[in-house]
């Protein structure tokens, strides 16, 4: 068998082909739903943050325990039970305008969760702001990013960064006021946060993932 | 002969030390020095390697004799490329967390020249046994330099091992502080270039004659 | 402006060898002198602008979830076509530059085709995949940055060991370890770029 002729060489590369395409779409699709269980763990593991959940083994359990109810905004502020399958990604939703709320509880009282998304300096920046009863106060964020600059801009998803939103409020006069200011420049201090040194375009980008998305939900803020 | 005979146990340790694929031969940079800043991924990224370099000499060195010559590198690629996207899909699915903070680096292990320099220059001329366990001591040779650096890296950067913190807080209040500087990419270099001063240091076969 | 901006952070913010160390093996290899290295770096270059497109395009109507048939998912293939668009492409580029220009084809020698496994190449298509950009300008321009970002820096390595050749380094450092050092003092220049808004 002459290992350098045409037809041998076009033999070999068409079997070569063929055997990897099978060896690998056997690989992806048997690992498929334990890599997605994966994602969904992690997603529930990003909104239990926002709670100030965090070390979380089982994020089933702790859905469970915090009574977490996955609830549609309907188009008059008013909340729907969400029953289609659980989201990872928010971008979508919010991209199609279905807005979710997870209403859960919290040492008995009542708190708000809700997803955002927004772009930073590299690429996609989300997160999870969850609201007191009076729609109105932050109890807790989570932040999270796709590839901003460690350090910098990859401080958003930092302890020391989101534990600044507590406590403030999210409506003024009707608009959004939650603000991220820039590092140092904060004024209003019942909205605003100090953003990240040297991180300033992130800290942008999640002033204006807030300020987008919250609006979003004014339907449901101003429902009383 | 035998399966650990004197020249298998020189292929499987030269690598170790003497032609480390990081310090000597230059080869395998890149990841040695992106994935550095804390011990598990950089634990993570090693074993992969490892496992890949192994099979994927395996397989060539099975194949070697069989591969039409005008596609041998495309060959060599796919096979690589192959094992990759498996040990890939498996992280994703058993250590998702680990696999978020390796990221591209782990589809970048496919362009890691350790593994098409091992392919080209051992594999394609050795029988399965030895070229397994060449990419073995390669892939260990690798994993060493990068758990050295991620020792470095991590311990003075954030004070803490595996996540595990190291550094008591009486030494913090002493007024120590974490060298954030350590984990950005600059000292990944400046700790690569001190285990290379060091090894040359020792072995002076090693050292360069000019710039 | 948004274009600009892109440019300029792939450029210097993002830089391929100083942020993401992608493509040293080649960088080490061939900066001991600046012809070359201005050499390597277009061809590098021009292999980005030409294969991150051609991967956008790929990433969005074959292999994302339901681009190419609904329900299908096909993102387990794109290292491996990635690594054959990247392959193909280069040596197309080896044929060019033989065609056109044999002297930078000798000089360059065997790390012209080495450029199909530069992590760079490969690295800015998966970094690609990984930003979702939003249309194939963006990924272009995001291509140019890159190429140019890592042209730059080949080009002031190979100024600086030039002159190095008359320095008077420590006998285990000469070569590798002075080149790591100077790498990274290079890289820390760069971090002051981070903040750069246009």
């Amino acid at each position: 068998m002459n290992t350098n002729s045409n037809s041998y060489t076009i033999i070999y590369a068409a079997i070569m082909v063929v055997i990897v395409a099978f060896l690998l779409a056997f690989v992806s699709s048997s690992l498929k739903e334990t890599q997605y269980k994966n994602v969904e763990q992690d997603t529930k593991k990003q909104i239990l943050s926002a709670i100030n959940v965090t070390d979380v083994k089982d994020a089933e359990a702790e859905f469970a325990k915090y009574e977490v109810k996955d609830m549609l905004m309907q188009a008059d502020g008013t909340l729907a039970p969400y029953t289609d399958a659980f989201q990872v990604s928010y971008k979508g939703e919010i991209a199609e305008k279905r807005f979710h709320v997870f209403e859960c509880k919290v040492d008995g009282a009542t708190k708000y969760i809700l997803p955002i998304y927004g772009a930073g300096l590299w690429g996609p920046i989300w997160g999870y702001v969850a609201l007191n009863d009076d729609k109105d106060t932050v109890y807790g964020v989570y932040f999270s990013h796709a590839g901003e600059t460690p350090g910098l801009g990859a401080e958003i998803a930092t302890p020391k960064f989101q534990a600044q939103f507590a406590g403030k409020k999210v409506t003024e006069n009707g608009a959004i006021g939650l603000t991220v200011a820039k590092n140092g420049k904060v004024t209003k201090p019942e909205y605003e946060v100090d953003g990240i040194s040297g991180g300033t375009i992130t800290s942008q980008g999640v002033d204006a993932m807030l300020k987008d998305c919250l609006k979003e939900y004014n339907p449901f803020l101003s429902n009383k | 002969m035998s399966l650990f005979s004197k020249k298998n146990q020189e292929v499987l340790l030269t690598p170790l030390g003497l032609n480390n694929p990081v310090t000597v031969q230059v080869l395998g940079i890149c990841s040695a020095l992106a994935v550095t800043a804390q011990l598990e991924p950089a634990i993570v990224m090693g074993l992969s390697v490892t496992i890949i370099t192994a099979f994927a000499n395996l397989v060539i060195s099975l194949l070697r004799n069989t591969v039409p010559n005008r596609i041998r590198i495309i060959v060599q690629l796919v096979v690589v490329a192959t094992f990759v996207t498996i040990v890939s899909e498996v992280l994703k699915a058993f250590a998702y967390d680990v696999s978020v903070q390796l990221s591209v680096y782990i589809g970048l292990i496919i362009t890691n020249c350790i593994l098409m320099g091992r392919l080209e220059a051992f594999a394609m001329m050795n029988g399965p046994w030895e070229s397994f366990l060449d990419g073995i001591g390669n892939g260990l040779g690798y994993a060493k330099i990068l758990i050295i650096v991620a020792f470095f890296r991590e311990l003075l950067g954030s004070g803490s091992l595996f996540g595990f913190k190291i550094i008591p807080d009486a030494v913090y209040e002493m007024g120590y502080l974490n060298n954030g500087l350590m984990l950005m990419p600059p000292m990944a270099l400046i700790i690569c270039a001190c285990v290379i001063w060091y090894q040359r240091a020792k072995h002076k076969e090693l050292q360069e004659s000019s710039n | 402006m948004e274009y600009l901006s892109l440019f300029v952070k792939s450029i210097f913010v993002d830089n391929m060898i100083f942020a993401y160390f992608l493509g040293m093996c080649s960088y080490l290899a061939v900066s001991k002198n600046v012809k070359t290295a201005v050499g390597l770096g277009a061809a590098v270059t021009f292999v980005l602008i030409v294969t991150v497109p051609v991967n956008y395009l790929l990433e969005n109507y074959v292999l994302k979830a339901n681009a190419l048939v609904e329900g299908v998912d096909l993102s387990f293939l794109s290292l491996i076509l990635f690594i054959a668009v990247i392959a193909a492409i280069v040596q197309l580029v080896e044929m060019i530059v033989e065609r056109f220009s044999p002297s930078l084809y000798a000089a360059l020698g065997i790390f012209l085709p080495l450029i199909a496994v530069n992590c760079a190449i490969m690295g800015a298509s998966l970094f690609m995949q990984q930003r979702a950009f939003v249309n194939i300008g963006e990924a272009a321009t995001y291509a140019l940055g890159s190429g140019i970002g890592w042209l730059l820096a080949i080009v002031g390595l190979a100024a600086i060991r030039e002159k190095m050749a008359y320095s008077d380094v420590p006998a285990p450092l000469k070569g590798l370890g002075i080149t790591f050092i100077i790498v990274g003092l290079m890289a820390m220049a760069f971090m002051c770029f981070s903040g750069l808004k246009i």
